[in-house]
Parts: C-alpha cells; sequence; structure tokens
C-alpha cells in the first residue's frame, strides 16, 4: 500500500455506477434557485451605468438628477468605496468599478438601486459622466508596439525584455536541450504564425448576485460562483470587511466554466445595500456578461518545430502573446508550459509574453491560456505529418510524453494515460473509416495540469444512520453525486442514504474554487478521508460497546465486525445501530479532513474530427467527433462524458464561430448570441465519449481531474480537419466560413 | 406612467396582474409571480431560456410584452409535471444526465414538449433543429438529444 492508502484497484459497488443526481428535480420542474431567483422581502433592483468609450479619462460624474428620480434609494460611483481615496484598490476593485479611467468598452462607472428595474434604468439616463477620451488598444501585436497607446501604468515585471511598450508587463520562459542542435537535425522544419481570438465561456446565467449589508460591517451576499470563498475574500478586502462578517451564500450555479471564479458585480451591490439600508439585488444583462466579465486571451504566436523524414520530433519551440485586457494576469504562463506538454522532446523552448489592451480583464475558461498554445504546436505537428507522409496518429505515439518524462514545463511527469490514449484513438473504428470528398480528419493531443487546493469537508452520520456530506464547492456539472458516491462506496452503504450539500461561507473553512478541474479529485479525497474519520469513530464506539480493543474492530460493508483475536465473537453492528446508540456511546459521529490537496495527477486526451466544407459558402460541418479522455477512475461515467462532451462543443465554438470582434472605435461589435454565435443543437453530431482509466496515484480511487482538458484539442482537431479537407493551411481561428471562403477564393485565384 | 391589468390563465390557474407597459411577460413571471423556473439567459430572444407556451405557441418570453399576454393560456416549467409525477421528458432528462448546469433545462423541456406535441415521432435532425433556438453550454447537447428521442419513444408506446 502507498502512503495514500489507495484501493483503487478493489471492486467497486457504487463507484462506477450513474445514479440519479441529487439536484436533478429541482433543476427539471423550474425548482432549483440560481443568482438571480432570489427575492427578499422591501429588496432593491440595481443596475450599472457603462463606459461607452474603450478608453477614456472620467472627468466628472454628477449622479445628482439621477437620485432625485421617484424610487431611486442610492447611487454609488467609486467615490463610495474607500479603497480609492486609501489609494489601495486592487485591480479586482478597478474592474468592478472605473476610478479615473475607463480601462474599455463597458466598464462600470456609476450604479443605481431602485423600486424596480424600470426605476433603475431610467435612473442610468439621468447620470452625467463627462469623459476625455483617450486614444485605444485592442490588438495585442500592436499593444506591444513601442508607440502604442499606454494601457495601464506601474505594472511591468523587471524580467520583461527590452524593447516592447509599457504594455507588455510580464515575460516567462520554459524548456530545456539544445534547440539549435535540434533543428539542425530536422529533415524538415515548419515554422508558422497562428492568431486566435477572445472567445467568452458563454454560461447561460448572466452573473447575478442579492447583498444586504448593515451599518454594524456585517453582510449577506447570495450569488452565482464557482467558489464563494474567494467572492468573500475579494468583497471583504474591497469593503474593509473582516471575513467572518460577510456571509457569502452561493446560489445554483448556470454554468461558469471559469468565468464565475472571480467577481465583477458583487462590491456594487454590497455598496448599494450599505447605501440605501435594504436589500440589493444586481443582474447581469446579456450584452455586460459579454462586455464587461472576463473572456479569454486573444493570441499571437510562433511555432517552430522540426521533424525528421521518419517522425522523430528534433525540437520544437513557441513564442506566445497573449493579451488578457487592461489588467496583468498570468494565463500566457500556462500556454507556455503546456504548449509542448504532450511530447517527450530533446529539446523545446517556449516563451510568453502577457499584454494589455483596452478589453475586459481575462477571467478562466477551461484549461486557461492551453488551447490557444496546443492549437498551434498541433497544427505544425500535422503539418509535418502531412508534408512528411506520416500517419499522424503513429507519430504521436512515437514523440508522446510517458511516464519519466522530463516535461516541456520542467517537472518529470508520473504515472500518465497519453499513450493508452492514443492507442486508444488509433484502434477507434473513427480512424480509419473512409471521407469522401471536401471532407477531412483531423487529431490533436490536449492537455491540463489539474489542481487540487485548499478544501474541507464534514460528513456526519445522522442518527438513524444516513448520511450528511458538507462541501464548499459549487457544483458545476454533477459534482454532488460523485461525491455522494465517494462517501457511499467508503463506508459501504447505498448511494441514496446520502446527501451533499454545498454550505456557505460560514459553515466550513476555505474552500478553494471551483476550478482546475479540482472537484471530483480534491473534494473527493476529502470526503474518503472524512468517511475513513468516521469509520474509526464507529469503529471506536463499537469497542466500547463490545469491550475489546479499539484495534480489533473492522469495518465491513457498511457495518462493524469484530476481527483477529475476537472474530466472530459478536454479530455485526451496522452504521444504523451504532448511530441510533451514538448519543449513549459519547456524542453525535461526525468525520472531518482539512487539507491542501496534492496530486492532482495531469490529464491527457486526444480528440478525432471529421469536417466537411462547403466551398461554395466556406462553411463548415462537424461530421463525426470522438473524444479519447483519460479519467484516472469515472465516479459517475456519466457526467466525466458530460464534461468531455462539453468541452469538445465549446472548443469546435471557439474553432469554427466564436471571437470577440472590436471595431476601429474599440467597442465590442458583437455582444449577443446572435452575433457571438455558440454551437446551437443543428450545428453538431453526436460527440462520442471514450473514457481511459489509467489511475492517478494521487488520489485514493485513482480520480483524475477531467473537466478542462477537453476544451485543449478542439482547435487544432478542427484546423487539421479542414486544412486537409480543403489542402490550405489555416492559422487564424476561428475558421467562420467569411475567412475559410477568402482562402478558397484566393487559392483557386493563384492557381 | 398607469399600469396595465391583465388577466391571464398560468399552468391552469387564473392569475391577474398589474404590469408597467414596457415590462415583458419574462419580467412579470419572475419578478412580479416569481416563477422563477423560467430563465433569462439573453432578453433578446437569442437562448431560448425562457422559453413558454403562449396559447399553445412555443416563445420567448422575453420577447412578449406582459400587456400582450391579456386573456391567454401560458403554460410554464412549473406546470409540466403533474403533482409528484413528472412528465417523461423530464424523467429522461434525469436518466440520461441530460443537464449539467441545468439553468437552460426548463426552456430546453418546454420547447422539447411542444414538440412532441406537434412531432411523437421525430428523427434526431428534427429534434436538432427544433432546439437550435435553445442553447445550451454545457452538454454539448448529446445527451439532451438522447432523452428527447427516447421520451418521445416511451410517450408513443
Amino acid at each position: 500500500m502507498s502512503p495514500l492508502d489507495n484501493t483503487y484497484e478493489k471492486q467497486f459497488k457504487v463507484i462506477g455506477t450513474r445514479p440519479p443526481r441529487p439536484d436533478g428535480i429541482e433543476k427539471v420542474t423550474g425548482k432549483a434557485q440560481y443568482g438571480a431567483d432570489l427575492y427578499v422581502p422591501d429588496m432593491l433592483y440595481a443596475k450599472i451605468l457603462r463606459s461607452p468609450h474603450p478608453h477614456a479619462k472620467i472627468i466628472s460624474i454628477d449622479t445628482s438628477e439621477a437620485e432625485k428620480l421617484d424610487g431611486v434609494k442610492a447611487v454609488v460611483t467609486s467615490k463610495d468605496f474607500s479603497k480609492f481615496s486609501d489609494n489601495k484598490p486592487s485591480d479586482t476593485l478597478v474592474n468592478c468599478i472605473a476610478h479615473e479611467k475607463a480601462l474599455y468598452d463597458g466598464h462600470c462607472v456609476a450604479a443605481v438601486a431602485a423600486l424596480s428595474n424600470t426605476i433603475a434604468k431610467s435612473a442610468l439616463k439621468l447620470i452625467n459622466v463627462e469623459y476625455e477620451i483617450l486614444p485605444h488598444v485592442t490588438d495585442v501585436d500592436e499593444a506591444m508596439k513601442t508607440d502604442s497607446p499606454i494601457v495601464n501604468k506601474g505594472y511591468v515585471l523587471e524580467n520583461v525584455p527590452k524593447g516592447f511598450s509599457e504594455n507588455v508587463t510580464s515575460y516567462y520562459e520554459f524548456g530545456h536541450g539544445d534547440l539549435d542542435n535540434g533543428f539542425n537535425n530536422a529533415d524538415l522544419i515548419v515554422e508558422r504564425t497562428f492568431k486566435t481570438e477572445a472567445a467568452h465561456q458563454g454560461y447561460i446565467e448572466p452573473h447575478a448576485c442579492l447583498a444586504s449589508m448593515t451599518p454594524d460591517g456585517k453582510a449577506d451576499l447570495w450569488c452565482c460562483t464557482q467558489g464563494h470563498y474567494n467572492v468573500r475574500a475579494l468583497c471583504a478586502d474591497i469593503m474593509g470587511m473582516e471575513s467572518s462578517q460577510l456571509r457569502v451564500t452561493p446560489s445554483e450555479i448556470g454554468g461558469g466554466f471559469g468565468g464565475k471564479t472571480t467577481i465583477f458585480i458583487e462590491p456594487i451591490a454590497l455598496a448599494l445595500s450599505l447605501k440605501s439600508g435594504k436589500p440589493v439585488k444586481l443582474v447581469m444583462t446579456r450584452d455586460e456578461v459579454f462586455k464587461a466579465t472576463g473572456p479569454t486571451v486573444s493570441s499571437s504566436m510562433d511555432v517552430k518545430i522540426g521533424m525528421t523524414k521518419d517522425g522523430i520530433i528534433t525540437a520544437g519551440e513557441a513564442n506566445l502573446r497573449y493579451q488578457g485586457g487592461a489588467f496583468p494576469n498570468g494565463t500566457v504562463e500556462m500556454g507556455a508550459q503546456s504548449a509542448f506538454a504532450a511530447y517527450d522532446l530533446k529539446a523545446v523552448r517556449t516563451k510568453g509574453w502577457n499584454v494589455l489592451t483596452n478589453r475586459p480583464k481575462q477571467a478562466a475558461y477551461r484549461a486557461p491560456g492551453a488551447p490557444q498554445a496546443i492549437y498551434a504546436v498541433e497544427s505544425v505537428v500535422d503539418e509535418l505529418c502531412q508534408k512528411l507522409n506520416l500517419d499522424p496518429l503513429e507519430i504521436r505515439i512515437k514523440n508522446a510524453a510517458k511516464k519519466g518524462t522530463k516535461s516541456s514545463y520542467g517537472p518529470t511527469f508520473d504515472d500518465i494515460g497519453l499513450i493508452a490514449t492514443l492507442e486508444a484513438a488509433k484502434k477507434h473504428p473513427h480512424y480509419l473509416a473512409p471521407l469522401e470528398e471536401n471532407q477531412g480528419r483531423g487529431l490533436s493531443c490536449g492537455f491540463w495540469f489539474n489542481f487540487g487546493g485548499d478544501t474541507c469537508v464534514t460528513l456526519n452520520v445522522n442518527f438513524d444512520g444516513t448520511i450528511g456530506v458538507t462541501e464548499g464547492n459549487p457544483d458545476i456539472g454533477g459534482s454532488r453525486a460523485s461525491i455522494s458516491q465517494m462517501a457511499a462506496e467508503e463506508l459501504g452503504i447505498s448511494y441514496d442514504k446520502v446527501r451533499t450539500i454545498i454550505a456557505d461561507t460560514n459553515s466550513l473553512g476555505h474552500n478553494e474554487v471551483t476550478d482546475g478541474s479540482r472537484v471530483t479529485f480534491a473534494v473527493g479525497l476529502a470526503t474518503i478521508k472524512a468517511a475513513r474519520a468516521a469509520i474509526k469513530e464507529m469503529c471506536k464506539r463499537v469497542s466500547l460497546i463490545w469491550g475489546i480493543d479499539e484495534d480489533a474492530v473492522r469495518w465491513e460493508n457498511g457495518s462493524a465486525i469484530p476481527a483477529g483475536p475476537n472474530a466472530g465473537q459478536f454479530d455485526p453492528m451496522s452504521i444504523e445501530e451504532i448511530a441510533a446508540m451514538s448519543s449513549q456511546t459519547g456524542g453525535p459521529i461526525a468525520g472531518h479532513h482539512e487539507v491542501n490537496a496534492e496530486g492532482a495527477g495531469v490529464s491527457f486526451g486526444v480528440h478525432l474530427a471529421d469536417v466537411e466544407v462547403d466551398k461554395e459558402t466556406g462553411s463548415t460541418k462537424v461530421l463525426r467527433y470522438t473524444v479519447f479522455q483519460d479519467a484516472g477512475k469515472a465516479i459517475h461515467p456519466s457526467y466525466v462524458e458530460g464534461q468531455m462532451q462539453g468541452g469538445a462543443v465549446q472548443g469546435i465554438g471557439w474553432a469554427l464561430n466564436e471571437e470577440y470582434i472590436y471595431g476601429e472605435d474599440g467597442r465590442l461589435q458583437n455582444a449577443g448570441f446572435l452575433d457571438y454565435r455558440i454551437p446551437v443543437a443543428s450545428d453538431l453530431p453526436m460527440i462520442e465519449p471514450v473514457i481511459l482509466e489509467i489511475p492517478n496515484p494521487g488520489h485514493p480511487y485513482g480520480v483524475r481531474g477531467v473537466g478542462e482538458t477537453s476544451i485543449v484539442p478542439p482547435l487544432a482537431a478542427i484546423n487539421n480537419a479542414v486544412s486537409r479537407a480543403t489542402n490550405i493551411r489555416f492559422s487564424e481561428l476561428p475558421l467562420s466560413p467569411p475567412k475559410v471562403l477568402s482562402s478558397l477564393k484566393k487559392e483557386i485565384n493563384d492557381g | 406612467m398607469s399600469q396595465v391589468h391583465i388577466k391571464t390563465k398560468i399552468n391552469g390557474d387564473n392569475i391577474e396582474f398589474l404590469c408597467d407597459p414596457e415590462e415583458t411577460l419574462l419580467d412579470i413571471l419572475r419578478d412580479k409571480l416569481h416563477l422563477t423556473g423560467t430563465k433569462e439567459g439573453c432578453g433578446t430572444g437569442d437562448c431560448g431560456a425562457c422559453s413558454i407556451t403562449l396559447d399553445g405557441k412555443l416563445v420567448c418570453s422575453c420577447l412578449v410584452l406582459g400587456a400582450e399576454a391579456d386573456n391567454s393560456d401560458i403554460s410554464t416549467i412549473e406546470g409540466m409535471s403533474n403533482g409528484e409525477k413528472l412528465h417523461p421528458l423530464q424523467q429522461k432528462f434525469l436518466d440520461h444526465a441530460a443537464l449539467q448546469c441545468g439553468v437552460c433545462t426548463p426552456g430546453i423541456l418546454v420547447a422539447a414538449k411542444s414538440l412532441l406535441e406537434k412531432n411523437p415521432d421525430p428523427t434526431e435532425s428534427e429534434v436538432r433543429y427544433w432546439l437550435a433556438g435553445n442553447l445550451c453550454r454545457c452538454t454539448g447537447y448529446d445527451k439532451i438529444i438522447k432523452a428527447v428521442l427516447d421520451a418521445a419513444k416511451e410517450m408513443r408506446s
């Protein structure tokens, strides 16, 4: 047994089954309460006034007329946040409300709370803001130039190489080996520049919250978030509160995908509540969600890879330039780390530059930073294979990272499932299925680090022997079911005896955000450990009843049994019997586990995509799509499949249609679902999921996170499929019909 | 501005309300009647999260004014199950794990029910095109389509 007491070799009874989710009926009957669904007595409705300019100095804000409007109860501007006068505003606060400058189209400048949404909207029109318009920049390459408008001063880190504008705030470098020697050994080198546009997570539920704050510094906040402990930390800092005085309760969450890991509106609602003395509800419109939450970075990337004629990659190099809006972020670091993660390379070098622009501050979106970099690398690998007439899947197997590989970003890999995943793809009928004219097949590997982090779980043994699990991570894809399954498995009881709930911030210790594909891994690990603690206590109680050593009581199939010299001496005591007597044997029984979970275990996936390109319209239809991914151990296979399918489709959208379009005026041109087109049901075929299970040694049942990797491969898989279908190498996403059509026409004109 | 007095039938019950002339039926359902199963995803008729039926027709309630609903018969997600008994579509969505976050689910269920009333035996393509106005960002639609086809099959038998 390893130190973690892994049991992933055992026969599971509950793990791997597909029970109904505990929140299911509420969600199919409309009862589940999301961020905007709570109404409380005397509640006000809030609306935000946003800058129409991408970059402007705020000369003055006159709110007097708005305040006079009948039904208006409070108006706030940056002056209502003391952190600005203390000169200590965090980036998060400045992003929530502009102070001296509006930094992007849609930046909040003021907000109103009123008796109704209608009144609040009317009041916004009465606020008079005087702006001095400044020059702006929204393109990453333009923003790096020394003559670019400077977006936000004072952020440049010391290690940033010279020769760029002050918008270049950080620089990262990873790799090993002799790059020159590697390229000298190549028979073919391909070097290309790629661009990707920003995409939005596109969760269907806009951000929403309801805040109630009192003059003594206490507050209650209800909001849709991926991490209410982080909401508490950020809001408490902004409002100058102590954490204990701010209770944050997470609503059901209508999608997040990384975009709800931070805050955008919560401090505004708190400030309006404090000023008005009433609860304030603030719900974003879709237009606001696009303009003023956290889309992804956009990128400009150079990738150079050398290959021998028998398919050995001799060297790989990537230079990544990411813009993530008006504030610094570290996303390009993760891009630079993950670019070549799927390969075992002798020589590899990646560099990354973060750049500021007049766009909203980027937020995480499933595997942040990886889809862009891996898209560029996997597109070049495919081009090399095509030019050298090599099988792209064989070549990936030949060069694949495995246990013992020194990764391109430093660490040496433990057990990873990449080769098994590639082999599964090779064996799958999809890979050899025939293609017709104008059709192409693309493939790509994907990678994500996965994460563990701070986690607390309490597992209560109720007097009737049923189990209440209390955890602190909003459930964004069925995690309450998988947590209940792990508790039931460990305790040896049935799934329906367990109910898992997500507690507010005052009911458990700190829990890291639902991100990094961490919940089933880390909360699962803590749940198993909490169950083991409860079992230990139950065995102790039984030892008291039986009058034997604690060590002589063993737990089996939901009961305590006498073991060792006492084997067979007593009838087993079931969890129900132990629970019923717990008051007499020392009091209620519970297990806890608090941990900063490590050992998340990296994740790899491989996607196969077949497309058909309509040469008259430039439109691409996805005909067949298969996702192969290593889940370590699939606790609830349906929800693992759901992550694989959902991530794949988000990636397909990013590859084919989704993009932030900024006009010359620096304004977002497509802030709505009509013009920012996410995939709809009729765009897609069934997405076939193939789950691999190569146990992660870092989890008692072998679990690896599965939530993020699935968005990584589609960008290159689709790009490679379209490139092969048209025989044109594309290097800019999205592959929207006008873009593909103009390349097709150019190809015809060029002969 | 004076409010308009509206009489409707919602999920079989007679309901009256007062609304501002510019208020949408979605605002009324949610803010006035607290029937929050109908969701607002966009407010522009692009996402289908606010789908209801109005006199039997599938509509986005964000594109209907409250005042337009006078003397109409409205069905929302809250009226879909029969007491404890889930509609077959609701049950199949649970069986197939056809929801993740669940915020699009009420709209999709209302839309799918409307499809099956018109076409009890749809093909996969027909389901996909009928639901093309209902955005789901979590599932990739795969399990939703399967759940609808399975519910249709059960309802036919």
